[in-house]
C-alpha cells in the first residue's frame, strides 16, 4: 500500500518536476541492437523456425542441418550453387577474365588457391579443403553462417594447418546446432560480417568501408546502416532474387542511368540511384540543381562518404611481405603497434605476413571510372622491372559517358612474384608438409609449391615488387548534414579533386598568366591613379582641381 | 547660352546606375571569391549570390536597354572625336596645371567624348563579354555532354575572368574620375539628386521652362 502511495505522489509530482528518462520506466527500453533490420521487400517472414520439427535436432555436423533446411527449402540448393560465395569463380563478360577467389591473386594475403584450407573458412560451404571438393553437393552448402542469429556460430579452417597457426583456433566452445538452426532468419549485417568485414585476415583490413564497427553503427558512421538511423541490412540495398544477390566488386555499375525504374523498388542493381533516382537532391536552390548537375560525372559515394576506415577501426593501407619470415628462437612472433579508435590494438607485424600499416579516418583517392576493373591475374605477363604493378586497374574520363569520379581506397603492397617470367605467383601458404609458408617461413619452397600445384611456369626466381589494389568506397554513407560541401572541391589548394583530370573545375582550376596580367591590370591602373593623383597634389598650381 | 541646374539623370536612370553599381559590387567580390582569390564566402552562397546578382543585373539590362531605345537617350553615347584631344591633353597634362576640365556638359550630350567612348565599350563590349560568357558558363549544364565541353568550359571561363579583371579597373578609373574637376561631391550628386549644371541655349531654355518647368531650376 505505501508503495502505491507513494507512486502516486510520485506520478502527481511528475508534472511538476523533471520526468525521469523515459528508458527508466517500466517498460524496458528497445534494444537497438536486437531490433530487426531492414533486409529489403522480404523483411517480415510468415515461419518462426523455433516450432519446426525438422530443426529440433540433435545435429552431428553441418552438412545435416543443411540437409533440414533443404527439407523444406527445396530449391535453394540449386539457386544458391550458382552464387559466388558458393562459386569464388567469375567470368567477366566483357573482358573475358576468369576472376573470382578461387582464382585471383590479391596484395593482402595473396591467394585463396591452394590455401583453401584456412582461405574456404570464409566460403559458404563445408569442408573445401583442396581441389577435390565437390561443388554439386547441394549438402556441402553452409546456410547457417549467413542465416543464423545467436552470434555463436563459427567456422575453423577446413584443414589442420601448421601446428604454429592451428593453435590460433583451438579451445573454442562446441556449437549447439540445434539452437543455431533454430535461431535462422534474412540475413543481418553480422551474417555478412562474418567474412565481409575480416577480408584480408582481419578487422576492416581489405575493404577500409567495411568493418565489424557495422554491426551496430551510428547513422554517423552509415546513415543506412545506422541503428538509430535506416537500420538496413546489407540485403536491403544488395537486393535477393533467387539467392543471387545485386552490388558486385566485379562487375561495377559506375554510372545509373536508369534510375529507380518503374515500378517500386529495382532489383537488379544495388547503386544509390535504384532508390535515390537520378536526381536525388531535392530542388529547393541553385545549389541543389547543380548538385542533380553533378551527379552525372560524381559518384555518390564521393560527396556523401567524405572519409572512410571511421568508427574506430582501421583498416591496412600498406602492407610489406619483404619482412615477413623472422623468427625468435626459431618460432614466429607477432607485434603489436598502433592503437585504433575503438582502444584495440593492431598488429603491425607478423611473422607470417610481414608489416602492416593502419590508418583511419581515411580521405580517399579520387579517380574518373569507367566501371571495368582489368585484373592481372596469375596468367598475366608483366615486365619482372616494373617499379609496380596494379592488381586491378582501371579506366575512365570526363569523355567516357560511362565513367564517373570515384572514391578508392588505396592499397600498397610489396609482394612476391616471379622476377623471371614476370608474373605474380600463388603461395603455398597453408599446410601440414614442410613447404607451407605459415609454420615453416620459406618463402623459395612455398612458392616454387604453390605454383607446382597448379601446373604453372615458374622461372625459379622469386623477388618482391610492389603492388596497387584499387577498392571503390561504397560502404560508411555519412548523413547528409556531413556530405562534403562545395568548396572540398572548388578551392585553389587542398582540393579533393586536385589530381582529377579531363575538367574544368571553377575555384581549383586558373590561367596563371590570366591572373597575373588580369591582376597587373587592376594593380596597374590603382597604381596609375595614385600617380595621377598624387602628381595633381603636388604640383604647384594644381591644387585639388 | 547660360548655365543652369537642369535635370539630367532621370530617376530611372539613377536607379539604374545605383543598382548596377550595388550588383556589380556583389559579383566582383562573389566572383573572385569563387575563383579562389579570397575566402569571404562559402563556395556555395558565392554560387548562389554571383547567380541571383547576374540574373538580376540581366533583367535590369534589359529594362535599360529598351529605356535607352525608347527615350533615344542612346545618342548620348554616339562615340565623337569631337573635342577628344581637348579632353585627353587635359587628362595627361592640363589637370596637373590646375586648369579647367575644356568640356561642357550640353543637354543633349551629358558625356564628354572620352566618357561617351568609354561607357559605349563598357556597354557594347566588355559587358557583353561578361554576360556572354555568364550565361553560358551558368547553362553548362545543357551543353556538358557535346564534345570537348570541359575545354571549351575553360575558353569561356577565361574570357569571363578577363572581362572582370577589365570591369574591376574601369570602376578604379570610374570611381577616380569623380576626384577631378571640382569636387568629389559635385560629380557625385548628379547621380543621386539628378541635377547639374548645363550650359543651355535660350531655344533649350525656353522649351524647358515651358514644357518641362520642374526640370529646370
Amino acid at each position: 500500500m505505501r508503495f502505491v502511495a507513494l507512486l502516486s505522489i510520485l506520478l502527481f509530482a511528475g508534472g511538476l518536476t523533471p520526468l525521469p528518462a523515459r528508458d527508466a520506466w517500466p517498460t524496458p527500453p528497445i534494444n537497438l541492437r536486437t531490433a530487426s533490420e531492414v533486409s529489403g521487400p522480404l523483411t517480415g517472414g510468415t515461419a518462426d523456425h523455433h516450432k519446426f520439427d525438422e530443426l529440433k535436432g540433435p545435429f552431428a555436423s553441418g552438412p545435416e542441418v543443411t540437409q533440414a533446411c533443404l527439407g523444406c527449402h527445396t530449391e535453394a540448393g540449386q539457386q544458391f550453387m550458382s552464387n559466388i560465395h558458393w562459386t569464388w569463380s567469375f567470368r567477366d563478360p566483357r573482358t573475358g577474365q576468369q576472376l573470382g577467389k578461387r582464382y585471383l591473386v590479391n596484395n593482402f594475403c595473396t591467394n585463396a588457391r591452394g590455401n583453401e584450407g584456412m582461405c574456404a573458412q570464409c566460403h559458404a560451404g563445408y569442408g573445401w579443403k583442396d581441389e577435390t571438393f565437390d561443388f554439386t553437393d547441394e549438402r556441402n552448402i553452409d546456410c547457417l553462417v549467413c542465416h543464423e542469429s545467436t552470434g555463436t556460430y563459427y567456422k575453423t579452417p577446413n584443414s589442420a594447418g601448421h601446428s604454429a597457426c592451428s593453435v590460433m583456433f583451438a579451445g573454442k566452445p562446441p556449437i549447439d546446432l540445434a539452437a543455431v538452426a533454430q535461431s535462422v532468419g534474412l540475413p543481418r549485417r553480422a551474417n555478412c560480417g562474418t567474412c565481409h568485414f575480416n577480408g584480408g585476415g582481419g578487422d576492416n583490413v581489405k575493404h577500409g568501408d567495411l568493418s565489424s564497427a557495422l554491426r551496430a553503427p551510428p547513422r554517423t558512421l552509415d546513415v543506412h546502416m545506422g541503428v538509430d538511423g535506416a537500420n538496413f541490412a546489407c540485403t536491403a540495398c544488395h537486393l535477393t532474387k533467387r539467392h543471387l544477390w545485386a552490388g558486385s566488386r566485379y562487375h561495377i555499375v559506375s554510372k545509373d542511368t536508369t534510375g529507380t525504374g518503374k515500378p517500386g523498388l529495382r532489383s537488379d542493381v544495388a547503386t544509390c540511384e535504384s532508390c535515390h533516382g537520378l536526381a536525388p537532391h531535392t530542388v529547393t536552390s541553385l545549389a541543389r540543381f547543380k548538385l542533380n548537375d553533378h551527379v552525372k560525372s560524381i559518384a555518390c559515394q564521393t560527396c556523401h562518404i567524405p572519409e572512410f576506415a571511421r568508427g574506430g577501426v582501421a583498416t591496412v593501407i600498406d602492407w610489406d611481405w619483404r619482412t615477413a619470415g623472422k623468427t625468435r628462437n626459431g618460432e614466429g612472433y607477432h607485434e603489436e603497434g598502433y592503437i585504433q579508435g575503438n582502444g584495440e590494438h593492431r598488429y603491425t607485424y607478423k611473422s607470417i605476413k610481414g608489416n602492416f600499416v593502419y590508418a583511419e579516418n581515411l580521405i580517399p583517392e579520387y579517380r574518373w571510372f569507367d566501371g571495368q576493373m582489368v585484373y592481372t591475374t596469375i596468367d598475366t605477363r608483366f615486365d619482372p622491372a616494373a617499379e609496380s604493378i596494379e592488381i586491378n586497374g582501371f579506366q575512365g574520363s570526363r569523355a567516357d559517358p560511362r565513367a564517373r569520379i570515384w572514391p578508392f581506397k588505396r592499397m600498397h603492397t610489396w609482394q612476391p612474384y616471379d622476377q623471371g617470367n614476370g608474373t605474380l605467383v600463388y603461395t603455398h601458404l597453408w599446410g601440414e608438409d614442410s613447404a607451407a609458408y605459415w609454420g615453416n617461413y620459406d618463402m623459395a619452397a612455398a612458392i616454387a609449391r604453390g605454383m607446382a600445384d597448379f601446373g604453372l611456369d615458374y622461372s625459379g626466381k622469386y623477388g618482391f615488387i610492389q603492388t596497387l589494389s584499387w577498392w571503390p568506397i561504397a560502404h560508411m554513407v555519412a548523413p547528409k548534414e556531413q556530405a562534403l560541401a562545395c568548396g572540398d572541391c572548388h578551392r585553389p589548394r587542398d582540393s579533393r579533386l586536385s589530381n582529377v583530370a579531363g575538367v574544368y573545375l571553377p575555384g581549383r582550376d586558373h590561367n596563371r598568366w590570366l591572373d597575373i596580367i588580369g591582376t597587373l591590370l587592376a594593380g596597374g591602373t590603382l597604381a596609375g591613379i595614385l600617380v595621377h593623383g598624387m602628381i595633381r597634389f603636388f604640383a604647384p598650381t594644381g591644387g585639388h582641381h | 547660352m547660360a548655365i543652369h541646374r537642369v535635370k539630367i539623370f532621370t530617376l530611372f536612370e539613377r536607379f539604374w546606375h545605383w543598382s548596377q553599381m550595388l550588383l556589380i559590387i556583389v559579383l566582383l567580390l562573389t566572383g573572385f571569391g569563387l575563383h579562389g582569390f579570397h575566402s569571404l564566402f562559402h563556395f556555395e552562397t558565392a554560387v548562389t549570390l554571383h547567380t541571383g546578382a547576374a540574373l538580376t543585373l540581366l533583367l535590369l539590362w534589359a529594362f535599360s536597354v529598351f529605356w535607352l531605345f525608347t527615350t533615344r537617350t542612346w545618342r548620348h553615347f554616339i562615340p565623337t572625336l569631337a573635342g577628344m584631344w581637348a579632353v585627353l591633353r587635359y587628362y595627361a597634362y592640363g589637370i596637373f596645371k590646375g586648369e579647367r576640365h575644356p568640356y561642357r556638359k550640353a543637354y543633349w550630350r551629358k558625356h564628354n567624348p572620352l566618357q561617351a567612348l568609354a561607357y559605349l565599350m563598357l556597354k557594347i563590349v566588355l559587358f557583353p563579354v561578361i554576360w556572354i560568357t555568364g550565361l553560358a558558363y551558368l547553362f553548362y549544364f545543357t551543353w556538358r555532354d557535346l564534345p570537348h565541353a570541359p575545354r571549351v568550359l575553360q575558353v569561356i571561363a577565361e574570357w569571363h575572368t578577363a572581362a572582370a579583371f577589365m570591369i574591376l579597373s574601369f570602376i578604379f578609373i570610374h570611381v577616380y574620375m569623380l576626384t577631378t574637376g571640382h569636387s568629389f561631391r559635385d560629380h557625385l550628386m548628379p547621380m543621386i539628386t539628378g541635377f547639374d549644371e548645363v550650359e543651355l541655349t535660350p531655344e533649350e531654355e525656353a522649351y524647358l521652362r515651358k514644357d518641362q518647368p520642374e526640370d529646370i531650376r
